[in-house]
């Protein structure tokens, strides 16, 4: 499966119910202000919040084509207006010729930090890039193990602490190693937190502040690790991540879910932070270079544009 | 952020009359409020628009009863008919031949390892009954060892790791083993799954058909969105559940997952999990979850958390000078440590009902207040740099004499002010909440919801609404001089909180 194809039937799933919906209000019939309010329903039901949805909705009911556009053309539209929203944030990821070019991974519980480590790490090895797995989760059970796990996939390195270890002490610990050894890529994982708890979030700063005290420069990404299952809470977490992690980026995982992550929406308009990755599936490929015209066309249940 | 369902509501019924049936319109601009903030916690639209339908005859011509705001009446309705959707909580079941088998499920992250350990533990100690768990998940890197190493934790055991061995094939092992050992229950977690993954859901129905369930959990995030719908019902396809267990449920979401899902499965909620921690697994409330859902924050959550952290004596003597109006830079001194150890300002904010604090706006000025542990560190050093007639009239404080502190407390003029300009602040709300009376400010709507929930906090109950019982409700009036000890007491310093157990 190629991993174009992998990502739309993953989304194409998940916008199945969004792309019903519409075929089943337009119906051919003229736009009507009755089918834009059923067009923000289906928005709404894909997690982009009433507000942002109302935005959208609003910006199409201005259009003056608006009577002459059929279903694919509204679609397509509508497509074009959540492009719009998440262009500004369609970001590349690149890693710096700085060595350790450090990057933090951070989330609420079971967001998909670790299995993203994974993936990354193949990514950057697949590069020729030398990695390096630092896991700073010394909290849940088995974590450091879980880590290990895909650094032993990889092919690359983890350096892990006793259970209950200082987070921040071991960060500080890897990333003296990463550059004794020369290491292109230091990968920092850490435990799972609820925005809503100031203790962890501070423990987090604290992880950067060590960092700093090594290399002024790092971390040089912090990544915010989103579910796409998540609905508006995702955008508290952000705008608490940024605030305590200095979050450069997002990945938005689980897209391979029936769940259409449109939370991603909102954050965009609201924070205007880089989106890198989406996850779409367990295994060590399943991560997909982030396009907002991929991810708004798949989230109305089109095609990829052709060319 | 803060804006809720109490507020919006407020500024509705405010430009209506206070006495009378409701009539349509003011009951469908009312029901737009209440469609927006259920989506805004997350209820997916269909539940909402069901709902909603459900609400509407029982407000529309209902009557606004003496002494109730039309505000009050409404939330009252929604409230009830939340609580009644959220259904009552439901006990596990053990009613089979031991071992009684418990399968966990869910998509991945939602929680199950944790949560079965959770409850493996809850089991173990409320029922007596002797557990073992078992990991069917062969799927993620370390998932086996991540059970293992809880069962260690809390002495439960676990059933030996075979490498190589099917989930199918483990829930039979499990299940023998279970009967050998003696073993009253035998605890299944399994890997996590989307629901779109054919191949694994029908994993799953496979191994409920070879271990036969007692207990089939569904283990949910209560951060999840519109999608719980879908979720729950194609799990419910495939399964038989007999429960959810909603995860996460200590986070500041709103928690409206848990309506979807529990009205497309039907099956009761059954736990919810409020920490990382090993105990941290409480019984379904459906009440707390209604207030929570509609925006009026999770006050026994708060209270709770006061009484596992607070200086009881302390407090009551804040309490008491704030009584007579007042508060000086000690007493807030020993307030903001106090919240420090509460879960920071934002931590306690998040609990609490907007509407309390007489809505967003002063939510805001108060989070703003929030700092981290270094600051409060500082603030402290400055306060006790000043000396006891400065504390007691901050007025004193003139340009040497900040100078002064700041040099003795290490810090500069700058952080003095602060200090000065918060405790100004905070002794200005507290005299707000005191003169004008607590009713005034907070508009009739929230007045008596506020009022009543110190006084039930004292007895440890519920802060429902039994307020708006005519018979029940609080004289507003007589309000206005209790309220800031309430107040306070809501933030974490009375010294009756109900201790938990
Ligand atoms: N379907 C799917 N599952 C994913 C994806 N990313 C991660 N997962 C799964 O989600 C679960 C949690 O992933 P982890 O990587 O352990 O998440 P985490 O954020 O490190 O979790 P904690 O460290 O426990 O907070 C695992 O079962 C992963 O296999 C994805 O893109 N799609
Ligand atoms: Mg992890």
């Amino acid at each position: 499966m190629s991993l174009w194809s992998r990502l739309k039937s993953g989304l194409s799933r998940s916008s199945e119910a969004l792309g019903n919906s519409l075929s089943g209000l337009m119906g051919g019939k003229k736009l009507s202000a009755e089918t834009l309010g059923e067009l923000e329903d289906a928005l709404i039901m894909a997690d982009l919040g009433v507000a942002t949805a109302a935005i959208i909705t609003d910006n199409l009911r201005a259009r003056r084509d608006l009577a002459e556009l059929d279903d694919g053309a509204l679609r397509a539209a509508l497509a074009g207006e959540i492009a719009a929203l998440l262009e500004p944030v369609e970001s590349t990821f690149s890693v710096s010729s700085h060595q350790p070019h450090v990057i933090l991974l951070a989330g609420v519980n079971g967001a998909g930090k670790t299995t993203t480590i994974g993936k990354l790490a193949k990514k950057f090895q697949a590069e020729g890039k030398t990695v390096m797995l630092a896991a700073c989760d010394t909290f849940r059970a088995a974590a450091s193990e879980q880590l290990q796990g895909w650094g032993a996939r990889a092919k690359v390195r983890g350096i892990a602490g006793a259970a209950g270890a200082d987070a921040a002490g071991l960060a500080f610990q890897a990333l003296e190693q990463a550059q004794a050894d020369k290491i292109d890529v230091l990968m920092i994982d850490t435990a799972g937190r609820l925005q809503s708890n100031d203790n962890l979030m501070a423990e987090l700063s604290k992880i950067i502040r060590v960092a700093k005290k090594l290399d002024a420069t790092a971390p040089h990404e912090s990544l915010l690790i989103l579910d796409a299952t998540t609905g508006q809470n995702a955008i508290a977490q952000a705008e608490a991540f940024l605030g305590a992690a200095q979050t450069t980026g997002l990945i938005m995982t689980k897209l391979d879910g029936t769940a259409r992550g449109g939370g991603l929406v909102p954050i965009a308009q609201k924070l205007a932070l880089p989106i890198y990755f989406i996850g779409v599936g367990e295994q060590a490929d399943d991560l997909q270079v982030f396009s907002a015209n991929g991810f708004a066309r798949a989230l109305v249940g089109l095609e990829e544009e052709a060319g | 952020m803060f804006d809720t369902l109490s507020e919006n509501l407020g500024s509705i019924f405010d430009r209506l009359t206070r006495r009378g049936a409701l009539s349509e319109a003011q009951v469908e601009e009312a029901l737009g409020e209440i469609r927006k903030a259920l989506l805004e916690a997350d209820v997916a639209l269909p539940v909402v628009r069901s709902f909603i339908d459900q609400v509407r005859p029982l407000a529309v011509g209902s009557n606004v009863l003496k002494s109730v705001t039309p505000g009050q009446q409404v939330i009252k309705i929604v409230n009830d008919a939340l609580i009644d959707m959220l259904g009552a909580p439901a006990p596990l079941k053990f009613d089979a031949v031991p071992p009684v088998v418990m399968m966990m499920v869910g998509l991945q992250g939602s929680g199950k390892t944790t949560s079965t350990g959770k409850l493996a533990k809850f089991i173990t100690e409320t029922e007596k009954r002797k557990v073992l768990m078992a990991s069917l998940d062969t799927q993620r890197p370390a998932a086996m060892q991540q059970l293992a190493v809880l069962g260690e934790q809390t002495g439960i055991q676990t059933l030996p790791i075979v490498d190589g061995q099917a989930p199918v094939d483990i829930a039979k092992r499990a299940v023998q083993a279970g009967k050998l050992g003696g073993f009253d229950v035998v605890m299944l977690d399994t890997a996590g799954r989307t629901n779109a993954d054919e191949a694994l859901m029908a994993e799953m129905a496979a191994i409920e058909k070879a271990a036969a369930p007692t207990e089939t959990l569904l283990v949910a995030d209560s951060l999840t969105g519109q999608e719980a719908v879908n979720i729950a019902a194609q799990f419910a396809a495939r399964v038989t559940l007999s429960g959810i267990l909603l995860t996460r449920a200590d986070g500041d979401g709103r928690g409206g997952a848990a309506l979807s899902m529990r009205y497309v499965t039907g099956v009761p909620i059954k736990f919810l999990g409020v920490g990382e921690a090993i105990d941290k697994l409480e019984l379904f409330d459906p009440q707390r979850l209604a207030n929570r859902i509609l925006g009026m924050g999770d006050v026994v959550g708060l209270v709770e958390r006061a009484a596992e952290t607070m200086d009881a004596e302390k407090a009551e003597k804040i309490a008491a000078r704030m009584k007579k109006g007042q508060f000086t830079l000690d007493d807030m001194a020993a307030q903001l440590k106090q919240m420090q150890a509460m879960g920071g300002m934002s931590g306690v904010l998040g609990m609490l009902p907007s509407s309390l604090l007489g809505g967003g706006k002063m939510k805001k000025q108060l989070a703003a207040l929030d700092m981290d542990e270094r600051e409060l560190l500082r603030q402290a050093a400055i306060v006790s740099s000043m000396t006891r007639g400065e504390r007691d009239n901050p007025k004193l404080m003139n340009a040497s004499r900040k100078r002064r502190v700041a040099g003795g407390s290490g810090t500069s003029v700058q952080d003095v002010n602060k200090v000065l300009k918060m405790h100004r602040q905070m002794a200005d709300m507290m005299k707000k909440m005191g003169k004008g009376g607590l009713a005034n400010m907070m508009g009739g709507l929230t007045g008596s919801m506020g009022g009543n929930m110190g006084a039930n906090m004292e007895g440890g109950s519920m802060p429902q609404m039994p307020s708006l019982d005519p018979n029940n409700l609080p004289d507003l009036s007589k309000l206005g001089g209790d309220a800031p000890a309430d107040f306070l007491k809501g933030l974490g310093l009375p010294n009756s909180g109900p201790k938990k157990k």
